[in-house]
């Protein structure tokens, strides 16, 4: 006895110390104060990890400026979306989505080699809503994207596929009813930090359009001191967690990034960055439900996910870690044709904020995007060729 | 003040550790030592410096007062007196009471001739305080991380700190303080009953005591840790509860940065996953 307490005392300590020094970070850190001081309102970074990011998320450089020769549209065939394009700047657009999607493959990954104009390949259907994808994100989408705008690399980053998509979770076998087991809790959940909380937070928020809107779906805190009428759960509760706690780890930050911790709901208590956030959110659903879901059928069946859904949108297929897209990098810029709003009918389309609920049908649009499938869709309005440089 | 008729043989000269004779007396029932004259010292000014934070402060309301730690831009340097300047001297003012307060201990400790034991108990909560607001602060790089100092605000500083890291109940060494400190009401509680129950008999049976103590838990778990025992796994717990949670937040910011639910990923990738079926 008198030895065996400071022996396992002394391996315990031991084994500690070995999982310590394996597993945590270590000093010099970087503290950014966000909030009035002493509130504990802060983002805390590790230079190293910093530096690791900044290494990898770097915008490629844009090829120079090429606004020379006739519309695209009249000295190539079936140009749909791009066609009062120049053909200078559709051919540098043409040739900046070859780096930027398919840099090994080259043209040959979306054109049929000797016959640019056939639509028989699958990537180019997909990569024609792409385009539409992207202007319309710069053009409606200002209040998330602000300056710095998308292009296909914010995305993509030189892979045919982005890297940080979702699909909709499938449940393991279970029992239901009285004898439920699952619950979509208590496994790891990747999608909110490797945490016990919901491991599908993506399918109810972020794709379809739940009865009474998404917004009521994430608000399960009560108004009131006393629980006078708020029918939210815990569970509801623990959705709402997984959500903000991907959204938070999608950006690097930590909840105190867009809220104060004292009262998540409020809106004066939040700092703005929370309305950008919210912004972020619609347009994500926007994204979703109005090009990536309606491409489902067009995309390769290897490409689906494991229910036979297509990729979708999170916050983190654009972000990547980082609270603006490849350090604020202002990338589109450089792309005055994939910014529209003179590439879209409507350029001041209702804010989808102002009934708290992105409807795409309040976004007008010359073709619905959800209305036929994308290789016969009718194409969007064509860019205005005076678009600025 | 009145004095029991045997105290007044323990209470004797000597002893101190500095000042020598010069404060070597009580006041009433109270010793008062030099690190009485210096606790003393340092509560009445950090008190009064409180106080004239609140007066340059926007309010008198007793929960809403708040005296914070200076801007992170001031680094480790000081700040100007209204822009936490205040919090620096009155940090410094609270380092020393409490210190003085256990060095007041260690005094009447070697009086009484006994051991350091409630000293050295004390000065694990001090080390948790000097914790949250030097070493941190000290290892981040700026004063500016410490909590502030007001009744809501530093339950402010709790909430927003905690949520820094996503989830703070993932911290490990949290999960560690949270059970010790359980544990600690549980052995307090197991312990208290038996006491009660020996001394406490049914009506015509005589007081039990250590052997009736002893066999109620052996009867019961089969083991009995004594009476000496309990009162150092009592104190074990209580201070392991205070130092786990002063370790729980030395972690958070110096040595992790991220959310500490990602922190268990070590776990999560063990090869061990993969006899489990999937």
């Amino acid at each position: 006895m008198r030895l065996t307490i400071p022996l396992v005392a002394l391996i315990g300590g031991l084994a500690l110390a070995v999982l310590a020094v394996l597993t945590l970070q270590r000093p010099p850190i970087h503290v950014e104060q966000d909030g009035y001081r002493g509130t504990g309102i802060q983002l805390i970074s590790s230079p190293a990890a910093t530096a690791a990011a900044f290494a990898i998320n770097q915008a490629p450089e844009a090829l120079p400026q090429n606004n020379a020769g006739p519309p695209a549209g009249s000295i190539y065939k079936n140009v749909q979306v791009l066609k009062n394009v120049p053909a200078g700047a559709f051919a540098r657009i043409m040739v900046s989505m070859t780096q930027w999607v398919a840099p090994k493959q080259g043209c040959g990954y979306c054109h049929v080699s000797g016959n640019f104009a056939s639509d028989a390949k699958y990537t180019k259907r997909v990569a024609r809503r792409m385009i539409q994808m992207t202007i319309y994100t710069n053009a409606v989408w200002k209040s998330h994207v602000k300056n710095v705008g998308v292009t296909c690399y914010t995305c993509h980053r030189g892979n045919n596929n982005p890297q940080y998509v979702w699909f909709k979770s499938v449940e393991p076998p279970h029992a239901t009813g009285l004898m439920a087991t699952e619950t979509g809790e208590a496994r790891p959940s990747l999608a909110a930090d490797g945490s016990a909380l919901p491991y599908d937070p993506f399918t109810p928020f972020l794709v379809g359009k739940p009865k009474g809107g998404v917004n009521a779906m994430i608000n399960t805190a009560g108004t009131t001191a006393l629980p006078d009428g708020n029918r939210m759960s815990i569970q509801q509760t623990n959705w709402t967690y997984a959500l903000m706690m991907n959204f938070a780890t999608s950006l690097g930050v930590n909840c105190e990034f867009c809220h104060e911790s004292r009262n998540f709901g409020s809106w004066s208590e939040s700092t703005p960055k929370r309305v950008t956030a919210y912004y972020g959110l619609h347009m994500v659903r926007g994204l979703n439900n109005n090009y990536m879901v309606p491409l489902t059928a067009t995309f390769a069946h290897n490409l689906l996910g494991p229910s036979g859904d297509v990729a979708k949108v999170d916050c983190s297929t654009c972000h990547q870690g980082l609270a603006k897209p490849l350090y604020g990098a202002q990338m589109a810029k450089a792309f005055p044709y994939l910014q529209g709003p003179a590439t879209l009918a409507d350029a001041s389309p209702t804010s989808p904020a102002a009934s708290g609920e992105a409807d795409p049908a309040m976004i007008t649009m010359t073709s619905a995007p959800a209305a036929a499938a994308p290789a016969t869709a009718a194409p969007a309005p064509a860019p205005a060729g005076q678009a600025g440089k | 003040m009145a004095m029991l008729s045997f105290e007044r043989k323990y209470r004797v000269r000597g002893g101190t550790l500095l000042g020598g004779d010069l404060f070597d007396f009580w006041v009433g029932p109270f010793y008062v030592g030099f690190f009485g004259v210096i606790g003393g010292f340092f509560t009445l000014l950090g008190t009064a410096l409180i106080i004239w934070g609140a007066a340059i402060g926007p309010t008198w309301n007793i929960w809403q007062i708040n005296i914070a730690p200076p801007d992170l831009s001031y680094g480790l340097g000081f700040a100007p007196l209204a822009h936490g300047g205040l919090w620096q001297i009155i940090t410094i003012c609270a380092v020393g009471s409490f210190s003085s307060w256990a060095l007041r201990e260690v005094e009447i400790s070697r009086k009484l001739g006994i051991g350091l034991h409630v000293p050295a108990a004390f000065s694990v909560a001090i080390f948790a305080y000097v914790t949250l607001e030097v070493i941190r602060p000290l290892l981040m790089g700026a004063w500016g991380v410490g909590f502030p100092y007001g009744i809501m605000s530093h339950l402010d500083w709790v909430s927003n700190t905690g949520y820094n890291y996503i989830n703070f109940e993932y911290n490990p060494m949290h999960m560690v303080a949270v059970t010790l400190f359980f544990t600690t009401t549980f052995a307090l509680a197991l312990h208290g009953s038996l006491v009660l129950a020996a001394i406490n008999p049914a009506k015509g049976e005589v007081v039990k005591f250590t052997e009736h103590e002893d066999t109620f838990f052996r009867d019961f778990i089969g083991y009995s840790i004594g009476t000496l025992g309990i009162h150092r796994l009592g104190l074990f717990l209580a201070l392991g509860a205070g130092f786990a949670s002063a370790a729980c937040i030395l972690i958070s910011g110096p040595f992790w940065t991220q959310g500490w639910p990602s922190w268990w990923g070590w776990w999560l990738h063990l090869p061990i996953w993969q006899f489990g079926g999937h």
